[in-house]
């Protein structure tokens, strides 16, 4: 049972105290956003390097693979969260509908992303590879996909970012994560307004969704030395 | 006319593109602005239209200073035509052509009429007139960049490198009609470049700049080819620009030995006491060279048989080629052909150095 | 508790043709009159952004200042919409009473509006940076005034883009208007919200599947519209060069302003 705290004020500010006061519970709800937000888009990475590749390496695919990516990224989430159950046959509530609903989202996003970044890297380079004697896999992972790291960067961030703001949507059904500081925030708000745990919330969001963003540039440049050698 | 005027332009940083510049542009004839990058031609050029403003000094249109009138209105007097063509993806070629008229509010009818015109006076298709830019060849953006410059008839152009994003052949191309379009106009133009091939091809004048914005030699091209002023401008204008000079000496009439020739078709003849023959067609026109040795006693002469490297000197041409025809023959013996390409006769090299030497250095 | 799948297909179908769930009641608001309280919500903030977005992506692309203002608009896409939300109905919705329902209607828009002008916004300027340096030097230099240019040259070739970001903003707005109803506003989102407290989910997949076809519908008309207003000189159906995606060319743009 959650209530406002009877020495505590309402004050926006106060939020650090609600924190302390319901520690353990919010760090829950703060690690099941954590990877609501990360395994979505690992999942959509995964399936999307494939899925990419083949609307590069055969045109004919392209055109029908980013018609069904639109499609899909059209529906609104929380749509998309309530539909997933009955289309897999699955109870209309399920944890696992947030994270379904969102791979297909992040896949979505990145099939285009990974698609577009190889497509820029240049003739002549893929030329020169293939003329060294990069058969099409090691070309693929040892020369195009490095290339295109940038791009698919600029992808994951925005990817991660959005889940991080759509999951929180997932807690006005319910769902365990930062979303349901929202819910309780409203709640207690009902006579009069009580801020602790709304500000709570949003600030966790932010601060997770800066921390995941920067992360991705962390390995994103890691992984291209090459691209700190020319100061920009 | 086009005058410089003390003309300079400095950047706050306190680089110098253009220092200082005195120049003028004389009406109705070709100036090009040649010069190495950073040397300001490009933003010598952009003062005229006040794409870029002198920081001191004028630019002069006739008799009007330009900063006496807004920048746009000074812009619709003048055409301008640049490396990318930069032509409106959006809007149909003829409509391209048509954006000064439209601006200056003429009737939308009578701008497009006189835009096909001028399409085909830049030697376009009419049936481009409806396409998108996008479907249109490097060349053929340049050439209706060059239309657009042309549609309200400036009595001035501005041409930044119009033909460098070109392939060689093309660029060729675009110049000789670029040439003979304006000998039809008799625009005033400016024109910059950094190819001075390009810039001897065309140029009634020649201004070579060197970095740092300066002016180095205001010539025609034929002076500064045999007296650059200087080390940098020698060098500049190249190696061989002593051949290239005669490039500019008219050969006046070169007495040429009469050649046996063979017509395509006929046996061979046989009893000659030379190893090379001229073929011609049946109109007298030359159409190479056949080595008797490699051939099988009794053959007919077939096309096959010829060698076609050499170029042809035509009479009243200039020095350069009558010499470079006698350097390509395998012969020996440049072939010198009359205006309509029939055989007049054969000249040696050392013929020809002959009367380069009597007319003295060229100059 | 859990029905099979093809029993809750069933029943939605059962649902959403049975003609009471369409009429609105005294009592009650029906589909039709759901879809048009979602339908009205969303045009006023997409109209409210267009109108303050456009005109500024459009400045800041052509004169090339403020160019922060696209960082800053970006950086409140990490705000969690939901929480931005609520926090503002439990400020304002106390200042209204009685029959009104300004109260929960003013913070939605005010989150929709904040939703909708940073995809506006980073596209138009995006559109007008991405007009290649030549056209635009071209303009100029057939003597076109500063407006001309960019209402004749820049808008046009801007296009494509304002689109894209303006069909990403509509999809935003009302994926984000249905979840104004979680904050007791009407919508489309009424029946999700309603069906889940009520454990009625063939109306809670309705309203899922309701909100999902309002936004294919829009987005399919707003695509239409490029189709028509988009020269074809640029949109690649003219000829070859198709021009780089819209969507990459963004997300360049976001990485841009985030790395400046």
């Amino acid at each position: 049972m959650i209530r406002p705290l009877d020495s505590a004020s309402s004050s926006p500010l106060h939020f650090f105290g609600y924190f302390l006061d319901h520690r353990s519970e919010d760090l829950g709800w703060l690690w099941d956003h954590t990877w609501l937000s990360v395994v979505p888009v690992v999942v959509g990475l995964a399936l999307a390097l494939p899925l990419g590749w083949l609307a590069r390496r055969y045109q004919w695919i392209y055109p029908p693979m980013m018609s069904i990516t639109g499609l899909l990224y059209t529906i609104p989430s929380i749509a998309l969260f309530v539909l997933i159950p009955p289309v897999l046959g699955m109870d209309p509530l399920n944890p696992l509908q947030v994270p379904i609903a969102l791979s297909l989202y992040s896949t979505a996003l990145l099939v285009r992303v990974v698609a577009d970044g190889l497509g820029a890297v240049s003739e002549e380079t893929v030329q020169a590879a293939t003329a060294l004697g990069y058969r099409p896999v090691g070309r693929f992972f040892r020369v195009e996909l490095p290339i295109a790291v940038p791009v698919i960067t600029a992808g994951l961030r925005v990817a991660i970012v959005a889940n991080v703001s759509i999951v929180a949507v997932a807690g006005t059904i319910g769902m365990d994560n930062l979303g349901r500081l929202f819910d309780q925030g409203f709640t207690l708000s009902v006579s009069q307004p009580y801020y602790p745990p709304i500000v709570l919330g949003i600030v966790l969001c932010v601060l997770l969704a800066l921390v995941l963003d920067l992360l991705v540039v962390l390995v994103s440049r890691m992984l291209t030395p090459w691209r700190r050698a020319v100061p920009s | 006319m086009i005058r410089f005027d003390h003309a300079t332009k400095s950047y706050p940083g306190g680089t110098v593109a253009v220092d200082d510049l005195q120049l003028e542009a004389p009406t109705g004839q070709i100036t090009v602005l040649v010069g190495p990058s950073g040397c300001g031609k490009t933003t010598s050029l952009r003062m005229i239209n006040r794409m870029i403003e002198p920081t001191s000094g004028k630019v002069w249109l006739d008799d009007t200073d330009t900063a006496s009138m807004p920048a746009h209105e000074l812009r619709r007097q003048i055409g301008y035509v640049i490396q990318h063509a930069g032509l409106f993806p959006h809007r149909t070629i003829v409509d391209n052509v048509a954006t000064v008229p439209f601006l200056l509010g003429t009737d939308k009818k009578q701008a497009r009429a006189r835009s096909m015109e001028l399409l085909e006076r830049v030697g376009l298709d009419p049936a481009f007139a409806k396409r998108y830019p996008a479907q249109l060849s490097g060349g053929q953006q340049q050439r209706v960049g060059v239309a657009r410059a042309l549609a309200a008839d400036p009595p001035v152009m501005l041409m930044d490198e119009p033909f460098s994003a070109v392939d060689p052949v093309v660029r060729d191309q675009l110049q000789d009609e670029f040439l003979r379009l304006q000998s039809d106009l008799g625009k005033t133009i400016v024109f910059v470049t950094h190819d001075i091939d390009e810039a001897i091809k065309l140029g009634d004048q020649v201004a070579v700049l060197r970095v740092g914005g300066t002016l180095a030699q205001l010539a025609t091209p034929r002076e500064l080819l045999s007296r650059p002023v200087d080390a940098f401008v020698a060098g500049f204008v190249g190696r061989d620009r002593g051949y290239r000079a005669l490039g500019f000496t008219q050969s006046g009439s070169l007495r040429t030995h009469e050649e046996p020739t063979v017509t395509l078709g006929d046996p061979l003849p046989s009893g000659s006491d030379r190893d090379w023959v001229l073929v011609v067609d049946a109109a007298g026109a030359p159409q190479g060279w056949l080595h008797l040795g490699d051939q099988p006693r009794g053959a007919v002469v077939e096309d096959r048989m010829l060698y076609r490297g050499g170029t042809l000197a035509t009479q009243g041409g200039t020095l350069r080629a009558a010499l470079d025809a006698c350097l390509s023959s395998p012969s020996g013996r440049g072939v010198v052909v009359d205006e309509a390409g029939r055989l007049i006769g054969t000249v040696t090299a050392r013929e020809v150095l002959d009367l380069i030497e009597s007319q003295g250095t060229p100059s | 508790m859990a029905p099979g799948g093809a029993l809750v297909i069933g029943d939605v179908v059962g649902w959403l043709t049975d003609p009471a769930h369409w009429q609105s009641t005294p009592f009650d608001t029906g589909i039709l009159g759901q879809l048009g309280a979602h339908v009205w919500f969303c045009l006023i903030a997409l109209v409210i952004a267009l109108v303050i977005s456009l005109p500024l992506g459009l400045w800041i692309g052509h004169t090339g200042k403020a160019t922060w203002l696209v960082t800053v608009a970006n950086a409140v896409r990490a705000l969690p919409t939901v929480g931005v939300l609520v926090l503002l109905v439990v400020i304002i919705a106390p200042n209204f009473y009685g029959r009104t329902n300004a109260g929960y209607l003013i913070p939605t828009e005010i989150v929709l509006v904040l939703l909708a002008v940073p995809p506006i916004l980073s596209n138009a300027y995006a559109g007008v940076q991405n007009v290649s340096p030549a056209v635009r030097d071209a303009a100029f230099g057939m003597g076109m005034t500063g407006p001309q240019v960019l209402l004749r040259v820049e808008l046009p070739n801007a296009l494509p883009l304002i689109f894209s970001g303006f069909r990403s903003a509509t999809l935003q707005v009302i994926a984000t208007a249905t979840i104004a109803s979680y904050v007791t506003l009407g919508g489309l989102g009424r029946f999700i919200y309603d069906g889940l407290a009520q454990q009625d989910y063939p109306q809670m997949i309705s309203g899922g599947l309701l909100v999902a076809a309002l936004a294919l519908a829009a987005d399919l008309l707003l695509a239409l519209a490029q189709r028509y207003t988009v020269s074809r000189g640029i949109t690649g159906r003219a000829g070859r060069q198709a021009g780089s995606d819209s969507r990459v060319a963004v997300l360049n743009e976001e990485l841009a302003s985030e790395t400046a």
